[in-house]
């Protein structure tokens, strides 16, 4: 196992380009996520807002 | 009914509730593909003979480097289709792409550094590849720029559309960089007209890398397409209806 975490040597070569990939594949998902979470609580506030004008 | 179907996708009301359905597919997919890229590519396929376990880097830079083209292309392609017939979907897709066709451009770059250190003996030449992708990575920059500069959401998709066609350019000169001119780069190993130069126990974990990351394209535009619909459509009947849906 460690044979295969040292990649012959090149590991300071071969995993940052790994964990590179993951965090931009991770960092892809995450952000679309959060733009939808904001603008729906974003009109919510509004909505709420607005029927409290009413009463 | 084809017809049909392409006029509903363009309505964002339509396409909202189809994306919404589509994206656990393409995740699932993509996730799939990506374990079982990884598991070969990195357990069964054996080290290369001359670059030793280093061309592993191979399983990310390609397929990375492959999509920062293809989603240029799908950009200028919907860019295309907004100039001339105004369709607020194709828009929304130029847009979305941008995002994410930067980061893989960053990391063709980043890893691509990564491969040239140890086999190159350098992290960076200006040589032709290398240089048209950078110039890549900045018509990306420049087109999320733009359209964040423009308040009016139709005037900036028009102008980022413009902008992603004129770059278009750059595409076939980084495809044909690596055979018009004498660069450090390799040429490509994977044509389509010749046998590939390369092990089918390296190659199928390569092509199944480039599709896991076309799946995951798919469900992140589609992600990013559906808050930009609302953020848009904000005001409209059916997006308040779904907050208030969603209130209850």
């Amino acid at each position: 196992m460690s044979e295969f975490f040292a990649m012959g040597g090149y590991a300071v070569y071969v995993w940052p380009s790994f964990l590179l990939a993951l965090i931009v594949l991770v960092a892809n998902v995450v952000a679309p996520m959060r733009q939808r979470r904001r603008v729906l609580t974003d009109i919510a506030r509004k909505h709420r807002r607005a029927r409290k004008q009413q009463r | 009914m084809i017809i049909r179907f392409f006029h509903q996708m363009g309505s964002p009301r339509y396409f909202y509730k189809v994306a919404g359905k589509l994206i656990p597919w393409f995740m699932t997919g993509f996730l799939i593909t990506l374990v079982w890229g990884l598991y070969n590519g990195l357990f069964i396929a054996p080290p290369d003979y001359q670059q030793g376990e280093s061309y592993r880097i191979m399983y990310i830079h390609v397929p990375a480097a492959w999509m920062s083209m293809f989603i240029y292309v799908v950009m200028a392609v919907s860019g295309l289709i907004s100039l001339v017939w105004r369709i607020k979907m194709t828009e929304i897709i130029v847009i979305s792409s941008a995002t994410v066709g930067a980061s893989f451009t960053f990391l063709a770059l980043a890893t691509g550094s990564l491969w040239g250190k140890p086999m190159w003996g350098t992290w960076w030449v200006w040589d032709a590849r290398l240089t048209s992708e950078l110039l890549l990575l900045f018509l990306y920059l420049g087109i999320i720029a733009l359209h964040s500069a423009i308040e009016d959401k139709r005037v900036a998709a028009r102008a980022v559309s413009i902008l992603a066609l004129v770059g278009v350019v750059n595409i076939p000169i980084i495809h044909y960089s690596v055979e018009w001119w004498n660069t450090l780069h390799q040429p490509a190993s994977i044509t389509k007209f010749d046998k590939p130069s390369m092990d089918m126990s390296m190659l199928i974990p390569l092509l199944t890398m480039a599709i896991s990351f076309k799946l995951y394209y798919g469900a992140v535009v589609l992600m990013r397409a559906r808050a930009e619909i609302i953020e848009r459509e904000r005001n409209s009947r059916w997006v308040q209806e779904m907050v208030e849906e969603e209130a209850k």
